[in-house]
Parts: C-alpha cells; structure tokens; sequence
C-alpha cells in the first residue's frame, strides 16, 4: 500500500498552491488527487479577476498577501509562460447613498492594511474608464494594484513548481472515502488505490461538502451555479475591471484582448447545475449596455457556468478540525478561490506544519460557525 | 512543412507544433489543450480545430479518432452583439 505524508483532494488552485507550498518547506511525500485534470473545475470557470476591495477585515487581509505573491510569482515559480498578470485596478460602482456609505466603510478599513484604494466621484471614475455611462453610477472606489491573471496558466505554474519539487498528481482518479479510526486520519480509498496518510486537504471546490461528509464532518457550504460569458476579442479599451454589487455585474477585458462578465442569479438553487441559460445572456446583455454601452457593440462567442462554493458568511474556511485529526479544508470561497490561492496553500502549509498563524487567518476556522455565532458577514460579492 | 507554420486553430493562431508540445508535457485530452491554448474557445468555438487536434490526439495516443472525446460545447452557435440581444430581452 502507497504510504505518503499528505494526500490533497482537488487539483484546483487551491490544491495545488497547497502541495507547493508543503513541498517548498520541505514535505517530501504529497500526492495530489483529482477525479479530472487540473483547472477542471471552478478553477478553470472563474472570472480571473485579483481584487482587494473587500468588506471584511480577513478577505482584505487574505487578498493582500495573495495579490503580493502574484506580482512575483512568474519568477518565484520560475514559471516559463507569460501569466498574463496585469495590475489596471478595479473600479466599483455605487449606485445609492446607502452603497456609498458603506464604501467609504470599506476604503476605510482597506486603508487601515495597507490597501491603495480610494473613493471616486463621477467625473474621476470617468478618467479612470472613459466609456462608462455617467448616469448609471453616483460615486465608485478604485485600487490601482487589483487586476487579473491567467487562471489555467498560473494553475499550471503552482503545478509544474510542485512537480520539480517533488509532488506527485494522480489525475482521472476519484477518491471515494476517507479512512478515518479514533476521531484520525488513517488513508484515502481512489477507485484506484488504497493510499495510507495522516494528513488529507480537502481543496475539493465545488464537491467540498462532498468530500467533508467522506470523513464524517459536516463543512456550511453549498455549491451554486453562476454564469459568465466571453465575447471576441479586440483591441484594448478597457484597462480596469468594472464592478457594481448593486447592478450585479462584473466586466473586464483580459490582455488577450476579449471581454469577460459574469453576474450571480438570485434565483439559484445549490446544486452541482454548471449550465448556460437565455436569461443569463438577457440580464447580462442589458446590464452591461446600461453601465458600458460601448462594451454591447462586441459580439458574444461563448458563455459558461462554474460553481461558486458558498460558506454561510462568503468568507473562506481555511482550517484544521479540532474533533478529526489530520484533517485540513480551504472552501467556502463564495466565488474567490482563484484569488486566494496563494495565501490559501501558505496558511494550510502552516497548520499542517504546526508554524504560528497569525490572528486573522485563526477566524477563517470552521469552528467560527458553530452555536450560530454571529462571524464578520462579507457583502462585496457578486 | 515546418510544424510552426501548420496552423490548426485559426482564432487563436496555434500551430501543430504548440499542440505537440503540450502532448509531449502530458496533457491528454481536448478539454486540457483548450485550458491551456484556447483551442475551440474563439470566435468558431472549434469549428475547425477540433477534428484536427482530435486527429493529432489520435494519432499521439495511438487511438481511433472516434474514441477520442468531443470538447464540451457551450452556446452560442455563432456570436450576436451584446447590444442586439439586449435590445430584444424579455422582461
């Protein structure tokens, strides 16, 4: 029987920044297992977007760290690739007084971490993108060192590192249950092999709660589905993504040229549901006419569904479990996996190796939901 | 011919030589290949690279063309402005 030091489920960013991470600091055996191929999931579904304008103390923190490890990863990964990193800022639009005042909130505290971001009037959005439409905002936020990367590839980068370092991947294998004797960790069932372990990750995204209920624990989360489309390329005109929580949209060109939006369906049911629907492609054309009407003379080429994993306060579980031994999650994203990732496979990497966490990262356990206990509740979401 | 300059999807300007490489890196699949190349996510949706790189896949694994699987196809059949469906939305 295969004996190893960790086994982490998903080969999502998650999971693999996670091996990374472990096998930098020295783990030797680490087995990443996925029932598809890397980016195969939420991974490879996401609106690519890094932002740092966050609501809650912990997302700002965890996006801080994870935007200052992209900005040297492509040399830290030894990454042959461009990343297609870009650092053109987001640009969040208001749309009341009420919104307003809770940005001024969130600039506030964003500050407080060291942040870059400001509030902005109209005229001072418009100079920042010159296409919106003036009527459809009354005041924004912006922070310059936000942006996007390549998902797939910046996937591959934490895999090809972790590969020279040592990780093994087991891709088009499915773990079906986790050996669990006296409240630890003892091995992972595949359909294929039966792996002896101490230690499992469950970086499992979308099938998280899934692969919580294998080991007998019960992780708040839920998968929904939430949609995005791509239009053809063009030439650059929009350096800044642009984002409204109020008109339910996001928009951002990508280097390689086309437009990619998305926007959450508040009629969504949890589920494992990834399918496209006309109504999508409705709202998301009349929404992105009103706010970018130049953006609605480009032609739509393709849409997509990917699942959001969503935790009861839309901040990440990043933790250990005090009642099963060994065992170690990072879900919960709400939507922000891809953007977390970094810091996401430093924390666990932490706990696994018993360093000392910081203070914010000790809010992000499980253990925050239990007895109702009333957690910081994220809204900047989308 | 030079692999170089056998281009097999136009949108994306990849060639046969960039669908090799990521053969010989250990993709297997369409679905990888797309993740990595954007092969079959432009404006034809792979209209005309798939059955080209499903060949190259064939051909690389030694498999039927047939048993090598279709890459997942999502709407549109063929791209619409924003403007155009915006304008005619229900609701």
């Amino acid at each position: 029987m295969n004996k190893v030091d960790a086994v982490i489920i998903g080969a999502g960013i998650s999971g693999l920044a996670t091996a990374y991470f472990l096998a930098k600091k020295g783990m030797t055996d680490i087995i990443v297992i996925d029932k598809s191929f890397i980016t195969s999931g939420s991974t490879g579904r996401c609106g690519a977007g890094v932002r740092q304008q966050w609501g809650t103390k912990s997302n700002c923190i965890l996006a801080k760290k994870s935007i200052e490890f992209f900005e040297t990863a492509q040399e830290v990964l030894e990454y042959e690739k461009d990343l297609e990193f870009k650092q053109e800022g987001y640009l969040i639009l208001s749309t009341s007084k009420e919104e307003d005042k809770e940005f001024a909130k969130n600039v506030k505290l964003q500050k407080s971490i060291g942040i870059p971001s400001r509030r902005c009037t109209i005229e001072e959005a418009l100079e920042i993108v010159p296409h919106l439409n003036p009527k459809s905002f009354t005041s924004a936020t912006f922070c310059n060192t936000d942006g996007h990367i390549n998902p797939f590839l910046m996937s591959e980068a934490f895999y090809l590192a972790g590969k020279k370092l040592g990780v093994k991947y087991c891709f088009y294998e499915e773990v079906k249950d986790i050996i669990v004797i006296d409240n630890e960790i003892c091995g992972v069932l595949t359909d294929k092999q039966k792996i002896q372990t101490k230690i499992v990750v469950n970086a499992a995204g979308g099938f998280a709660k899934e692969v919580g209920d294998m080991a007998g624990i019960d992780i708040p989360v839920y998968s929904e589905n939430h949609e995005i489309l791509v239009t053809e390329p063009t030439r650059k005109i929009q350096g800044p993504m642009v984002m409204s929580f109020s008109k339910n949209i996001y928009c951002q060109q990508v280097p390689h040229g086309s437009f990619l939006m998305g926007r959450s369906n508040p009629e969504a049911k949890p589920s494992h549901d990834i399918s496209s629907s006309w109504k999508f492609l409705d709202h998301m054309s009349k929404t992105v006419c009103d706010i970018l009407p130049e953006v609605g003379k480009l032609r739509v080429i393709r849409t997509w569904g990917g699942s959001y994993n969503v935790s009861p306060d839309h901040q990440p579980i990043i933790s250990n479990h005090e009642e099963l031994k060994g065992y170690y999650m990072a879900c919960g994203y709400s939507g922000h996996g891809f953007m977390f990732a970094p810091i996401t496979g430093e924390l666990i990497s932490q706990m696994i190796l018993k360093e000392e966490l910081e203070d914010y990262a000790k809010e992000l356990n499980i253990k925050r939901f239990k007895d109702n206990r009333i957690t910081d509740f994220e809204k900047s979401v989308v | 011919m030079n692999k170089k300059d056998i281009i097999i999807c136009r949108c994306e300007d990849i060639s046969l030589a960039d669908i090799h490489k990521c053969l010989e890196d250990g993709y297997t699949t369409f679905e990888e290949l797309k993740r990595i190349l954007r092969v079959g996510m432009g404006p034809c949706q792979g209209q005309t690279c798939s059955i080209l790189i499903r060949r190259e896949i064939a051909n690389y694994f030694d498999k039927k063309v047939e048993d090598v699987v279709v890459h997942k196809t999502r709407p549109l059949i063929a791209g619409v402005k924003l403007k155009d469906i915006a304008d005619q939305a229900d609701e």
